[in-house]
């Protein structure tokens, strides 16, 4: 094995298709690579809080096993050693996974995500698990319970939800990408407000076999990463159908990383760009802040400048994608969440002889799980509850289907939708806690594709104040590779005008301590 | 619940019966909290009542599929040691729960 030829700061700072190519051609090895990142996990970790659980040994024993596999001679796929981490709600066997949740505190589970595996095959290492909004019901971390997470961009605020682990460690460079989970816009926001790429894919594209079920309808895995390519490097990694999962989409998985090779050539001739007045166009543009309007627009006048056809369009029941969400999504939680009733895994409360078996289900269930687990437990059961269950639950399904109508609609006239991604840079932490509704609102532009199942990106648009602001491009399902082409052009057409990426301005580490 | 007040609205005694109904011992200071949020929140969420969809179809799922079948094969599953090593309690190979029943039942 060749001497450490980069110091640890260079490694952490290259993309994941730079790091597969110092790998495969064995001029860094994966036990190099894993202990540079190990090392920044170490120093900055204390500050930023995104991680949950790091295994030090175990990482450099996975990074060994592939550096010895290549050096004999093995065939290794193009992102053996590569590190990465995982949401806490993808679950790994032997390896704690407790969704952000006190009630599932030092489980350890049985077997492995789907998602998991298929990272786990193509030889990348396990670097730890990232720290996440409880079940995943948030948009700023700050409802995890075990720990806040920063924004490396500024550490007093909040680094997105309900995937901010991931977006941190990412972002600070403390894990060259991740996995992430959107279900109203869990990926999206996160990498929005930390200047990364984030991907929803079209529903059922990624198994959910293993991740913890928030709202089964809705529920998405899917890359964060530094650049367009590394998310669709990783997309094509855990994509495909998997008889696990009953709504897992039988279809070939589009070759991605090709389409944002080509889209980074900056073409986008023929392509037809809709930018959907209800989030943040004319007359709505209530509660969205003028930098992030500011940046949208010369993110659309750049589309444009490309090639690219650009029309106004309007889906007018966007207006109530936030109301059917926060009906629907509860109440799906309300279901899901009954499995935790402390019998079979994680927290037990009250099991002293003097509490009877439902006793000892609300007392473990009060005692682990968060205020807004709560909220949303209570939320769901009451839509759910005969007399309320037609005009809540079943009003919100039909609003689902006229916002996918709209989305149809749409999608005849042109090839992907555009809007900011969040209609604010990253707030202070602690804001929004106590305002439920203030919270929710982070969620406005990501919910219609998260009901109507379609695929969007979050791709870096600029800064505002010096927070990253995100746009989001919207296709029709199992169009992913149309939001790698265009977001690929737009990231690479901004990079040569600033002459470097984004995140190379992310103000330095030593801030993440403070 | 009480069908005399508005729609949208939700009493702190309709928390506490949701609460019973969801298996959560909330405190009181939880009531007081959670019925007003709820109370707002539910004022929010109500304007998908003002939709016109009176002929359209509920949607409450992306893909259209049904019946998902597998083969009716035997395939390996968990070990029971594997199983019962994350449960709370276990004895003889079982979880253990528990009374379930009453004394007198």
């Amino acid at each position: 094995m060749r001497s450490r030829a980069m110091s640890d700061v260079q490694l952490t700072t290259k993309d994941v298709a730079e790091l597969s190519r110092l790998l495969t051609a064995g001029d860094v090895s994966a036990v190099d690579v894993t202990r540079a990142h190990l090392d920044r996990i170490a120093a900055e970790d204390g500050g930023l809080g995104s991680y949950l659980h790091v295994d030090p040994d175990a990482a450099l024993a996975s990074a060994a096993a592939v550096d010895q596999a290549r050096s004999a001679g093995a065939e290794l796929g193009p992102l053996a050693g590569v590190p990465v981490a995982l949401k806490d709600l993808v679950v790994t066997e032997g390896v704690p996974t407790t969704s952000g949740s006190k009630i599932l505190e030092g489980w350890r589970p049985p077997y492995s995500a789907t998602i998991a595996s298929r990272l786990a095959d193509a030889g990348t290492v396990l670097l730890g698990k990232t720290n996440m909004d409880e079940f995943a019901m948030g948009s700023s971390t700050e409802n995890s319970a075990y720990q806040v997470t920063r924004n490396p961009w500024d550490p007093s605020r909040i680094p997105g939800g309900s995937s901010g682990g991931s977006s941190a460690a990412v972002a600070g460079h403390l894990a060259p990408w991740a996995i992430g989970t959107d279900t109203g816009g869990s990926i999206r926001q996160p990498a929005a407000v930390t200047g990364l790429v984030g991907h929803k894919p079209t529903y059922g594209a990624v198994s959910r076999y293993g991740l913890i079920a928030f709202s089964s309808s809705l529920d998405q895995a899917g890359p964060m990463a530094r650049t367009v390519l590394d998310a669709a490097l990783m997309h094509e990694v855990i994509a495909g159908y998997d008889p696990r999962d009953s709504t897992s989409i039988d279809a070939p998985v589009a070759p991605l990383a090709a389409v944002a090779r080509t889209g980074a050539e900056g073409d986008l001739r023929g392509v037809k760009v809709g930018v959907v007045r209800e989030l943040g166009g004319e007359g709505h543009t209530d509660g969205y802040e003028p930098g992030v309007l500011a940046r949208t627009r010369e993110a659309i006048e750049r589309l444009a400048a490309l090639g690219a056809d650009v029309v106004e369009v309007s889906c007018p029941s966007f207006d109530l994608a936030l109301p059917a969400y926060y009906l629907i999504a509860p109440s799906e939680a309300s279901s899901n969440l009954a499995r935790y009733e402390g019998m079979r895994f994680g927290l037990r409360v009250g099991d002293d002889g003097s509490h009877d078996l439902d006793e000892v289900m609300a007392l473990t269930r009060e005692q682990g799980f968060g205020p807004e687990v709560k909220r949303r437990i209570i939320l769901g059961t009451y839509a759910l509850s005969s007399g309320y269950y037609e005009a809540y639950y079943g009003q919100a399904q039909k609003v689902r289907t006229l916002i996918t109508r709209d989305f149809t609609a749409a999608f005849d006239g042109v090839d992907v939708l555009v809007s900011p991604t969040t209609p604010s840079v990253a707030f202070p932490l602690g804001a929004r806690v106590d305002d439920p509704l203030a919270m929710y609102a982070a969620d406005l532009c990501t919910l219609p594709a998260s009901l109507a199942g379609l695929p969007a990106i979050s791709v870096p648009s600029g800064l505002s104040d010096g927070l990253p602001v995100g746009l989001q491009i919207m296709a029709p399902a199992l169009a992913d590779d149309r939001c790698y082409r265009v977001a690929a052009a737009l990231e690479a057409v901004q990079d040569a005008a600033r002459g470097h990426r984004l995140l190379d301005e992310l103000p330095s580490a030593a801030g993440v301590r403070a | 619940m009480g069908s005399n007040r508005s729609m949208s609205s939700i009493s702190r005694e309709d928390v506490a019966h949701l609460a019973r109904l969801a298996r959560l011992a909330v405190t009181d200071e939880e009531l007081d909290r959670f019925a007003g949020q709820l109370d707002q929140v539910l004022s929010a969420v109500a304007r998908v009542g003002e939709a016109a969809v009176a002929d359209v179809p509920p949607m409450s799922h992306a893909v259209p599929l049904t019946n998902v079948t597998r083969p009716d094969e035997v395939t390996p599953c968990l070990s029971r040691d594997a199983v019962l090593a994350g449960a709370p309690a276990a004895e003889d190979g079982r979880f253990r729960v528990p009374r379930i029943l009453g004394e007198e039942e």
